[in-house]
Parts: C-alpha cells; structure tokens; sequence
C-alpha cells in the first residue's frame, strides 16, 4: 500500500505546475480561450516539450509508456489552471491507435503524436444516445481498399484541433472504428460552456481506414473509455482544489460585519464539508486510475470507474455549488476564476456519463 | 501508487481473518448478527480470548502487553474485527484510561491498574459529560475538593455509557473554581464504583436499550492517591486522550459488513412491483451512493494511515473527517436496512411471548433510531466540524 507517487511521477506533475502557473495564468488563459482557435500552439508546444503528449504511449515510437496513475498528477495541474488545450481528446483517440492499430498505422500516427505534431479526437457520441457507448448508427461500407463513412457525431471535443478522427461506425459485422482525415469531415464547432471547443462532425461518404478489427468494438470503447474516465476524475480533482482553496482564501480576506467572513461558524462548517469532498472524491480517483493500469477483469475495472465517477460527478457539484454561494455576488461574475471552475465542474459531472448513468451501471456490475 | 496491501499485510490480514473466525464463540456472533443486546459477561468474555491470545492491547507498549504493530497493522486488526462481527472492545479502560496511565500515571498506579485493564478484570466507564456540559466540555461542574489525603466528591455525570456495568470510573472533575480560565481548574480522578455515594440511574434510549446512564455523586471520598497527573492538570490529561484516537474511527469493517447484509437481505425482500427491491432503481441507488461513500471513506482512511506511517506523525483533525463521514454511513446503512422491510419496519416487541415473532426484522427500526447517537457521541459531527476548520483549515 502506497498513495505516494512515485519521483518521476512527482517531478513531471511538479513542472507541469510551475508551467501553468507561470505561463497559463487566469488573464493567459483568457486570452486563449478568446483567441480564434480557442487553444495555444505555444502551451501546446510546451506540453509536448515536457513530455505530457508522450507520456501514455510505448517507447517504441518515442512515448514513455505510463499509464493513467503516470498521468494522474499531469490530470490534476490541469484542473487546477482549467487547461483547454485538447490534450485529453489526444491522449484518448491516440488510446484506440496504441491499443488496437496495425504496426502501420502506429508507426505512421503514433511518432507524431508524441511529437506534438498531430493531435487525434474521439468521435463516437450521437444525438439521442445519451451515455450509451452501444447506440451508434454511423455507417461504414467497403470502397475499394478503404471504407466509406456516413453519419453524424455530436460534441467532439477538440474536433476542429485534430488532423484525424477516431470514428466509430456500424457494418455488417457490428461497431467498428476507422480513421478519417479532420478534412473529409464537416464540421460544425462551437465553445462549450467550459470554454473548450468542440464540434459535431457530419460525415457523408469520408474516407476511412479501418482501425482494428471489423466488428465487435465495443469492448475496446468501453476500455478507452473508462481510461479517460480515469483521467477526467484526476483532473476534477484539480479542479476541486483549486475551488476549495480560493473558497477557503476567500472566507479568509472577506469582511461582513466588522469581520471576516470565515468567522462564521455557518460558514465553516460547509467549507468543512467542501474539503471532506474533495478528499473522498480523491481517493476515488486514485482507485479509478489504478484500476484502469491494472484491473483483475473488465468488470473491475468497469465497477471501479462508475464508482468514481458516481462520487466525482456528486461531489463536483457540491463543491462547485457551494463555492458560489460561499463567494456571494461575486462569485457569479466572470471576473473570478472561481466562476469558471464551477463551469468546469459541472462539465466534468456530466462528461462520459452522469451519476445517474454510472449507477446504473454500476448495478448491472454488481 | 499501489492501492492493495503488500504481501505482509495480505498475510497479516488473513492470520488475524482466520484467527477471529476461529475463535469468535458462535452464541456472540449470533448475538450480534442479530442486533441483541450484549451483556457484561458477553463483553469481557471476548476481551478476555483477546488477552489470552495477546491481542486485546495492540497500541501499548511491548511490557504491557502490547503487540509491536505499525498503524497499519492496527488497523487492520480493528477492521477485521469490525468485518467478522465481534462484540466491541470497551474503550473506556483500553484506549482510554489505559494510555491516559500510561503517558502520565506513576508506577505504583500503572502497576495497579494496567494489568487489571489488559486482562478485563476490571470494567471502566467515562466521567466527562454533565448536564450542563456536553460539547462545552470545560464547563464541567462535578466538585472534588482536597481534605486531608481524599478528595470529596459532590456532582453529576450523565451519558455514562455501560456505568451499569462498570466496577472503576475516571472523571473530569473541578479542583479550583476560583481561576478565571476554567480549563486549569480541572483535575482527572480515578473512582471506584463500590465507593458509598454513588448512584448510577439508568437513561433508557429511544429504541429501548439501556446503555448510557447517569451517575451522582454525594459525598463521595477519593484517596489522593487516584489523582492523575497534577491537580488542575487534567485538561491535558483529557487533550492527550483525544490526539490519541483509536484507528478505527470510521468503522469500515463494521459498515461493510452491515453493506453485505442489507444487500442480501433487500434482494429478498419484493418491491411494490414484486421483483426484488434491489432491482427498484429508487432504492438501488441510494443503496449504491452509501457502498461508493464507504469505498471513498475506506481508501481515504488508508490514505491517512499511509502519510501515518511515512510521517510518524499522529493522525490529527483527519480522524474528525473518518469520524463524520464514518457515522454518516452508519446512520444511511441502518436507515435503508428499515426502509427495506417497509411496513414490516412498524412492529416493535410481541406483547406475549410469541415465538414466530421475527426479532430481526423487528429490530431494524430501533436500530435506526439508536444510530442517531452516532453523529451526537465522542465529539458531535458540528465539534467534529469545529476541528477541521481549526486544525486543518485554519479558520
């Protein structure tokens, strides 16, 4: 038993810290997000200097071969700077690549990847699917040496950044997943409500490659799924601490009545109660992430993710919640960074299922 | 990161697994698989395999009988315990007035009372709380003047739990109530029960059980001898004793083992649609958020227990956090465990004595209405609040 991580794992969450502090400041990253791509080649570039976009790919095409506990601390500097470059979408798609591409298509895509020079999204999510990662009605047909694909994919994040997409589509064999150029795609962008870009991807007869084997792809999304997963409950971990901290700052300086506001005993106690939060919520993370690197089955691994996210998605929203209330009117302004963190956390809740789904899933599991 | 236990402590935790199922007599684990009421004799017979096995005082020192465990180990040992269903250790000599003798007792009081306390020979209860002193505790009233090499006693304790049972009680006590700072006044006294004066009254609890009481005090005489640590010093008697919680204090053992048995017994129990309740989405999912609240809780306590051990430190204003997340499973878990039975929750006791009765499910009810003490005992959750705001978050 060790929570500890390890020296490297420290190290590179330390220096991915001390880059954000410095260069992905509130005002920088305002910045950026107003900026016409919504993310920054620059950090980008820096991320992958240090790194982060080789971390959980083999060494074989140049990566460091870690796993989501190597990435956890990496996960949580970038909840606490809400970092919107499409660094998970990337590390996600690349997932599909690592775990289930040809030797071709890893020597052509991986290198690159680990480079900096191609960023990946993972475009799965329908209209009308909700959180069934099953439901899919996109279409490959055979053309020639490729396939053809149609259909239309909705809430891909970091879609307009990636060179390619991972798609999944149905044949005649069941879900399957194929590679397509960003640029034989339609897409259809807009910010979220976290101020990260997306799109919905329309399809109509795109080029694809097919990555893996024909049918039976769901087992493999399911996978990389609940490895992401993994990762999004490490970095709302950041995003909760940060939110504690500047709540807990604020109580600090804040004066009412003569006094500062963390005098109040009505006040300290949910302050209290946002901390114990942000505690359960991480030792969730913890077992999500090591479970994901090393589960006994599919179904551990699955109980362990829904488990987390079940606690990460109720615990967001309380602490976000409170940390607005706790700030007053200001709070609610744009101004603080807290408003934003709120945004993202509540983001998070609903990303890659709800509570309510992964309680359900959760029972199935049982 | 490695969440699981070394190969040590996997062996450790299934020497102690195999060890407790052998040794538990099978009269107390129905007793308790059954919510009944433990007698004294049922308690010190179990305090007393564990003294006899070497167990029984883990975080003493090796010369008093204590096992040499790291916090792990101890932990481990308590979650078992809590796992297989045992009757509880009474703290109050044990983790108590045990390390209270310990730290601060003279040898002729540590070489009275210890080996009585290890081997259950003696049964202790607590003299904090007062009528007018709950969490305030340094309010506290009970009077022990000095004349000559006693000290006379005149008060009131209340909430004294097993004082039905117990043979030796140790008191907060007012020595001098001149000093305007009210903890310097207080001094801790060790009394003996059989002492003329005393009068323990029972306090019958909601649910039916007799557990706590209170206990006056006329006249009482106290040798000076049963002083601990100076006089006016026994607000840092009684400070020691809370920085030395037990490992416990989230009882995951316990709670997981109640988990199990609310699962089992809920899939036998039929919705209003006749399938079994734990397929009802309403109640399968509260049920789930309590199992994932005790997963978090369990990890967090090992969190805890690992920067422990690294650090050499004392746990501090994290056991407030078990301690309030800990009860507020138990309290969720009993009242899900009353909430299954449905309309089966409203019998109580048979009036004759009807042997088809079913005490179980009879019992699940008065055993919510018990666990409301949980958040109220051993420091309230709100004092439990006070501290980590404190301690931890410096407010």
């Amino acid at each position: 038993m060790n929570f500890d991580y390890n020296e490297e794992q420290q190290l590179l969450a330390d220096s991915v810290r001390r880059f954000l502090a410095k260069d992905y400041g509130f005002e920088a990253r305002k910045k950026i997000v107003s900026s016409e791509d919504g993310w920054s080649a620059e950090v980008w570039a820096q991320l992958a200097e240090m790194g982060l976009t080789g971390l959980p790919f083999s060494p074989d095409f140049g990566g460091f071969g870690g796993g989501a506990v190597d990435l956890m601390g990496v996960m949580e500097a970038a909840g606490d700077a809400l970092l919107v470059e499409p660094y998970l979408p990337t590390v996600m798609a690349g997932q599909f690549v690592a775990r289930a591409g040809s030797d071709a298509q890893k020597k052509a895509m991986l290198p690159l990847v680990v480079e900096g020079k191609l960023k990946l999204a993972f475009a799965h999510t329908e209209k009308g699917a909700r959180y069934n990662l099953s439901r899919v009605s996109a279409s490959a047909k055979s053309s020639g040496a490729g396939w053809e694909i149609t259909g239309e994919k909705a809430v891909v994040l970091g879609a307009a950044a990636a060179g390619r997409l991972v798609v999944s589509a149905n044949t005649g064999k069941g879900m399957s997943l194929f590679l397509v150029d960003a640029k034989d795609a339609k897409l259809k962008s807009y910010v979220t409500l976290d101020e990260m870009r997306a799109a919905d991807v329309v399809l109509k007869g795109a080029k694809g490659e097919l990555l893996g084997t024909e049918g039976g792809a769901l087992a493999l999304v399911e996978e990389v799924v609940d490895f992401a997963t993994a990762l999004l409950c490490a970095e709302a971990v950041g995003a909760m601490k940060f939110t504690c901290d500047t709540t807990l700052e604020y109580l600090k300086t804040r004066k009412q009545f003569g006094v500062t506001i963390g005098t109040f005993q009505a006040l300290q106690h949910r302050m209290v109660d946002m901390y114990v939060s942000y505690e359960q919520a991480k030792s969730m993370a913890c077992l999500a992430c090591s479970k994901v690197d090393s589960p006994a089955d599919a179904k551990d691994r699955a109980r362990a993710v829904s488990a987390a996210k079940i606690k990460v998605a109720d615990n967001a929203r309380h602490i976000s919640q409170e940390a607005i209330q706790l700030h007053g009117g200001m709070g609610m302004t744009e101004e603080m960074k807290v408003s934003h963190s709120f945004r993202r956390l509540t983001m998070i809740a609903q990303q890659f299922g709800d509570a309510e789904h992964h309680l359900a899933r959760f029972a199935r599991l049982s | 990161m490695d969440l699981n236990y070394s190969q040590d402590e996997s062996a450790f935790r299934d020497e102690v697994r195999g060890w407790l199922k052998a040794n538990l007599p099978q009269d107390l684990r129905d007793k308790i698989a059954n919510y009944e009421e433990l007698s004294r004799d049922d308690l010190l017979r179990w305090h007393r395999i564990l003294a006899k096995k070497g167990w029984v005082a883990p975080a003493w020192p090796k010369e008093w009988g204590g096992t040499d465990w790291n916090v792990v180990q101890r932990y481990i040992f308590e979650e078992e315990c809590g796992f297989a269903g045992t009757p509880p250790l009474i703290p109050f000599g044990l983790s108590m007035c045990g390390p209270v003798l310990l730290r601060f007792g003279t040898p002729e009081q540590k070489k009275r009372f210890l080996p009585q306390i290890y081997n259950g020979e003696v049964f202790w209860c607590q003299g904090y709380s007062e009528p007018g002193s709950g969490s305030d505790l340094a309010s506290l009233k009970m009077k022990a003047e000095r004349q000559g090499d006693h000290y006379l006693c005149n008060g009131q304790k209340i909430w004294t739990t097993l004082g039905h049972y117990a043979d030796w009680i140790f008191c907060l006590v007012r020595t001098d109530s001149s000093l305007a700072k009210r903890q310097e006044g207080i001094s801790f006294l060790l009394i003996d029960m059989k002492t003329p004066g005393i009068t323990v009254r029972p306090l019958i609890l909601m649910d039916g059980g007799h557990e706590v009481n209170e206990v006056f005090f006329e006249n009482v005489k106290v040798p000076v001898e049963n002083l601990i640590y100076e006089e006016g010093k026994g607000w840092t008697v009684a400070k020691y004793l809370l920085g030395h919680e037990r490992m416990n204090t989230g009882r995951i053992g316990a709670s997981k083992r109640e988990l199990a048995k609310l699962k089992d017994f809920a899939a036998k129990q039929a919705g209003d649609d006749g399938r079994p309740l734990t397929e009802d989405p309403r109640f399968r999912d509260k049920l789930t958020r309590v199992e994932v609240e005790l997963m978090a809780l369990e990890i967090t306590n090992l969190r805890f227990l690992d920067q422990m051990r690294r650090s050499g430190q004392p746990p501090g204003a994290d056991v407030s956090m078990l301690k309030i997340k800990g009860t507020e499973i138990q309290q969720a878990l009993t009242e899900l465990s009353m909430q299954a039975v449905g309309p089966l929750a409203q019998p109580f006791k048979a009036v004759a004595n009807d042997p088809d009765f079913d005490r179980f499910t009879a019992g699940l009810a008065p055993r919510y209405c018990n666990f409301r003490k949980t958040s109220i005992y051993a420091g309230s959750n709100e004092i439990q609040r006070n501290i980590i705001s404190k301690m931890t978050l410096g407010l």
